[in-house]
């Protein structure tokens, strides 16, 4: 199955018609009750709602983590949902990094080799990976710190580790869920930065949060409630807001 | 160095508003004599100095420095003297000029009173007003601060550590913006928790008259 991630005509997350319910009958709750939205290469999308609103279910489901009941979820051009169990996890490994608020690193592994981890499950040449690794590692600033231990780093530069597994190869779609919770303010910006630098050079970022400070940083907003988009804005781009030398 | 302020989204102008008409006036004051503490200075020196030092987020009309800087003549807080060779007037602080810029600086700003906040009244009245979407309301308040949020965000990563003054004050700007969205997040959660807690309690009142009439019952009794 060829993968059409580069085409840049095909969004490289789209979603139609999503719902996700738990349970049935009148107990059923509606976790996501129909929700379309397509994030293009290089657009950075954060999805701000109160808890339980369903966002973070939203992004579960983009990155297959999770079943729909129903609509369609396609990474890349490719449905999700038609997906056998092992081709969905070779998508996961290959096509989609995540970024949660806990970093999820292994502590006995160095952190050349957290950052190397999906493209050695995927099979890739021990050499290969850790070629790439190290270039995903120098992408958030991490140069020479592969042989450093998670432990060793502050919790900055382990959320950086983390966006450099999530980018690693070529994987273009990158989804975070509240990845600057346990951080303090100046580092979460940090954080925030590499992120939108992966958008700024063609990756496609979901950011689910619920920090406004942290939603200013990508192109569009889209506001979930109830398990719905209520609403959603797009900002101008940076180039119309500044003229001149400014950037 | 100062980017200058025509590159500025127009956001700036609300922010400005909002500083310059809550007590505004007082900063300025302020802020020319703690510019004076440094030395005596003229009119367009000082309008200068200020709006380099706050980033030129809150342009200054000569207008304004000049009206000021009579008040403070006027309260005998700076001396005026005569016109140098340049026909330049010089000002600088008196004793009770100094005094004043150093109080300042041990006096906390505006955590006395709270001042009018326009959207929590609007959101207290929609909240109250029959007929009225209270939510539609946050929302479309929200949406606006969001993007007025986005575009000090763009503003202050282009200007990427060339510009501290305008950083930090682009910061309080966002961190203002953060917690008003904060709050209307929070509005928003508190008012559709009790529309809940309304209609369970119509349900029940509705499934139990009898357990609901007896409560009244002893509820007048109480009274």
């Amino acid at each position: 199955m060829t993968v059409q991630m580069t085409d840049p005509n095909v969004p490289v997350l789209s979603l139609r018609d999503v719902v996700k319910t738990y349970g049935e009958g009148d107990s059923a709750v509606h976790a996501l009750a129909g929700v379309s939205l397509d994030v293009n290469a290089g657009e950075m999308v954060a999805v701000m709602g109160t808890s339980g609103s369903g966002k973070s279910t939203l992004l579960t489901i983009a990155g297959g983590l999770l079943a729909a009941t129903s609509g369609t979820v396609s990474v890349g051009g490719v449905e999700l949902g038609r997906l056998r169990v092992k081709g969905l996890a070779r998508i996961r490994r290959e096509r989609i990094g995540f970024v949660f608020q806990d970093f999820n690193l292994l502590p006995s592994l160095t952190v050349l080799e957290n950052v190397a981890l999906p493209l050695d499950l995927a099979g890739q040449s021990a050499a290969g990976s850790r070629s790439d690794a190290r270039r995903a590692l120098a992408v958030v600033g991490l140069r020479g710190r592969g042989a450093s231990y998670p432990d060793d780093l502050s919790g900055g530069q382990r959320q950086r580790v983390a966006i450099a597994r999530a980018i690693v190869g070529r994987r273009r779609l990158v989804l975070a869920d509240e990845p600057t919770g346990a951080l303090d303010s100046v580092t979460g910006d940090t954080v925030l930065q590499v992120l939108r630098e992966r958008a700024d050079e063609g990756a496609a970022v979901v950011l689910v949060t619920h920090d406004a400070r942290h939603a200013a940083w990508a192109d569009r907003i889209v506001y979930i409630a109830d398990g719905r988009i209520i609403d959603e804005a797009s900002s101008a781009r940076p180039e119309q807001l500044l003229s001149g030398g400014a950037r | 160095m100062v980017l200058d302020t025509a590159t500025r989204p127009h956001h700036t102008q609300y922010a400005e508003t909002e500083y310059l008409v809550g007590g505004g006036a007082m900063s300025v004051k302020n802020a020319l004599l703690a510019l004076l503490v440094e030395g005596e200075q003229y009119g367009y020196e000082l309008r200068a100095g200020f709006e380099e030092r706050t980033g030129g987020a809150w342009p200054l009309n000569i207008g304004q420095v000049y009206t000021t800087l009579d008040r403070l003549e006027r309260d005998g807080m700076v001396e005026r003297h005569e016109a140098d060779a340049d026909r330049q007037v010089f000002y600088s602080l008196t004793d009770a000029g100094r005094a004043e810029a150093e109080d300042w600086w041990v006096t906390p700003t505006g955590a006395t009173v709270p001042s009018r906040d326009d959207v929590a009244l609007k959101v207290a009245l929609a909240a109250t007003s029959p007929g009225v979407d209270v939510r539609a309301v946050i929302q479309t308040q929200r949406k606006a601060t969001m993007s007025m949020l986005q575009d000090l965000t763009r503003t202050k990563r282009a200007s990427a550590d060339r510009d501290d003054a305008w950083e930090l004050v682009a910061d309080a700007m966002i961190f203002r913006a953060e917690a008003e969205v904060r709050w209307l997040d929070h509005t928003e959660s508190r008012l559709s928790r009790r529309a809940d807690r309304d209609r369970k309690a119509g349900a029940t009142q509705a499934a139990a008259p009898a357990v609901s009439t007896s409560e009244t019952s002893l509820d007048e009794v109480r009274s």
